[in-house]
């Protein structure tokens, strides 16, 4: 009925602008188009293929949770939406054979435009040695295993040593976890790209510490993420101190009290001494304070130290923590280490000069309780009005895919009901055709939803050679090499 | 149909578009707009090096929900309140289960993960506690999904797992909103 009351006092469709094409932005485009079938909706994309966190984030052994691209291909399958593949938005392309577009450009061509691109930097502790080699951010180990064009050269040093930390307890550390213990034979049946799958068959990785400076009734994995590792065939779970939990688990929420039985079960494998057996732990109540190497090779980790922490509310799931007093420290021998504390946002380059409010202390942009962005112009220029945010550089880098596509569908709620104020202010766009007229932009280089169906089919026709769902390519220009 | 097909005919790359009801299909072609603008085609047929003409539907035929209707006298009833409060009382066979159900009759469930059970979108709080009762009790993976949905409650379920049996025959089912609550940190 909205479509309706808008039409009889408006004849130009909003034209929307996306930029990202993860699941924020498709679920956002979803809601509207379902909403607003008249708007049109061009989704920009800075790689030549869609799906964002769903192609780069989501763990290979979790295919089913990537089935949201079946829907995601059928909002893009709608007359009135357009994929923009391999075209920057406010940054330059980061990759060689992409194009940029100005963010000011979009602006002027769109009456909304929706800031969805994630969260594409990581967040840092901060403590010495974190530069040794060694030392990576899970998100980057994360995007070289899911084949993402710029970790494809990260070469993870997996064979100096038996033991691994992962540094933080979210779903990613414990993902991390999974593929560093997981059987290669299985991983190989999975979209995990073969130059990943080969250094995965020669990591020497066999202990994994994963470690968090608060308890496990604080941690932010999930059940489902501590159940997975609990059944991995042959992997040991090193007990946990019974102290950790309340004594009667029903006084805790139904969440809370699931998990810490499964925690407490703990895995069917013992903890063997017989070599060759694999194992992991949760480490509770530590803080990294150093990363550190050996004098017979200075350069690569070997080792990280801890200080242990006090809850001050033990069974409390926001409760804080404070260092021993009198402090204590722990050393874990570790040939390698993951940093995985959280992703973060970056602002856009334009968003200065454009004048996009930004807050860096959270990662994300500034925004009202339903995804609306207040545009400040530095030099008192007129303010755009269409402008919104959604997904993780809108909620922070946290959530399932439920919660992103929750808070996308209140996005898109917003976009329609702003939808005949916006057009009313603004005059008839020229979308992606205006941009184009403004910006030197190789059109060539465009990447359409046809162009991606086709790299695509040609990630399929490699995979089914190699016995798997798909071989995913991991170069941009191979992705582009398939259109030629 | 003909403001479709010539859309269809002038748009190349077009594609069905399914998840759209039935009512929303009459809005669409009541506010279709104008033929596409000259930039419009151009901009369609760059994006498209291999225009291809397939036929439009927008039938619940190829919607999701893979259901049959019932045969008559073998029906058994579901009701689905959506958010808004309204009644939607579907006649089903034994064996469908709830998000294909869903899905088939254009309710808003969204069921990301297509029905394996690897998220919470389908869910759904069953009204009385008596046809709760009635279905056999949720497995660890589906109690690991309900423990991340919105709005838990007593009698939640996903969709998925929830196949219609006679025992279930007139069972009311709430749609929860998929809208997060807004949360205090949103307003900084």
């Amino acid at each position: 009925m909205l479509a309706l009351a808008w039409q009889r006092t408006n004849n130009t469709p909003p034209r929307i602008a996306i930029i990202g094409s993860g699941p924020a932005g498709f679920y956002t485009a979803h809601r509207t188009l379902t909403r607003l079938p008249t708007s049109h909706i061009d989704m920009y994309e800075a790689l030549p293929v869609p799906f964002g966190l769903v192609r780069f984030g989501v763990a290979p052994d979790h295919p089913e949770v990537k089935n949201c691209q079946d829907t995601f291909t059928k909002v893009a399958s709608h007359p009135n939406f357009t994929f923009l593949g391999n075209v920057s938005v406010g940054n330059p392309s980061d990759h060689d054979h992409g194009v940029g577009v100005s963010l000011g450009s979009v602006m002027r061509n769109y009456h909304a435009v929706v800031f969805a691109y994630g969260a594409s930097r990581d967040r840092k502790l901060g403590v010495r040695g974190e530069g040794l080699k060694g030392v990576y951010s899970a998100r980057e180990f994360v995007g070289w295993y899911n084949g993402l064009p710029a970790c494809a050269g990260l070469e993870p040093e997996l064979g100096r040593g038996e033991e691994a930390v992962v540094v933080g307890q979210g779903n990613v550390a414990l993902d991390v976890a999974r593929i560093l213990l997981s059987d290669v034979d299985v991983l190989a049946k999975l979209d995990v790209p073969e130059h990943a799958l080969a250094r995965l068959a020669e990591s020497k990785v066999r202990r994994v510490h994963v470690v968090g400076r608060r308890g496990p009734l604080q941690a932010a994995f999930s059940t489902k993420e501590a159940r997975e590792l609990m059944r991995l065939e042959g992997l040991a779970f090193h007990p946990l101190d019974k102290g950790l939990f309340p004594e009667d688990l029903k006084t805790l929420p139904r969440a809370s009290r699931r998990l810490s039985e499964i925690l407490l079960k703990g895995s069917p494998t013992p903890v063997s001494t017989t070599p060759g057996g694999k194992s992991w732990s949760l480490d509770f109540l530590l803080s990294p304070s150093a990363f550190l190497s050996s004098p017979d090779s200075p350069d690569h980790l070997s080792s990280t130290t801890f200080t242990r922490n006090t809850l001050t509310s033990p069974f409390s799931p926001t409760s804080s923590v404070e260092p021993l007093n009198p402090p204590e420290t722990i050393t874990i021998p570790s040939s390698i280490a993951f940093r995985s504390i959280g992703y973060k946002a970056a602002p856009l380059q334009d968003f200065q000069t454009v004048g996009i409010p930004f807050d860096e202390g959270r990662g994300v942009v500034k925004h009202d309780p339903a995804g609306r962005v207040q545009h400040t112009p530095q030099d008192g220029g007129k303010v755009f009005q269409g402008l919104y945010c959604t997904g993780w550089v809108k909620t922070g880098p946290t959530g399932v895919i439920a919660s992103t596509m929750g808070d996308a569908f209140a996005t898109g709620d917003a976009i329609v009901e702003d939808a005949e104020r916006l057009s009313n202010e603004g005059r008839i766009k020229g979308g992606w055709e205006g941009v184009l007229a403004e910006e030197n932009v190789a059109r060539e280089r465009v990447v359409s939803w046809e162009d991606w169906n086709r790299i695509d089919g040609a990630e399929k026709e490699r995979g089914r050679e190699l016995g798997k769902e798909r071989e995913k390519m991991v170069q941009t220009e191979e992705m582009l090499e398939v259109l030629r | 149909m003909s403001a479709f097909r010539l859309c269809a005919q002038r748009l190349p790359g077009l594609r069905s578009f399914p998840k759209q009801p039935a009512s929303a299909i009459t809005q669409k072609l009541a506010v279709s707009p104008s033929p596409p603008s000259r930039a419009q085609l151009l901009n369609a047929a760059r994006l498209s090096p291999r225009p291809q003409l397939r036929a439009f539907s927008a039938s619940a035929r190829v919607s999701h929900g893979h259901v049959d209707p019932p045969k008559p006298g073998e029906e058994l009833y579901v009701t689905f309140v959506d958010k808004e409060g309204e009644e939607h009382k579907i006649a089903v066979n034994a064996g469908d289960n709830l998000l294909d159900v869903a899905q088939a009759h254009d309710l808003e469930m969204e069921g990301a993960c297509g029905g394996s059970c690897a998220c919470s979108t389908c869910h759904v709080i069953v009204t009385d506690q008596k046809y709760y009762d009635q279905m056999p009790e949720p497995d660890d993976d589906e109690n690991d999904m309900l423990d991340l949905a919105f709005g838990l409650t007593e009698t939640s379920r996903l969709g998925c797992q929830v196949k219609m049996t006679k025992e279930l025959d007139g069972m009311v089912v709430k749609l929860p909103s998929m809208t997060r609550n807004l949360q205090a940190s949103d307003f900084k």
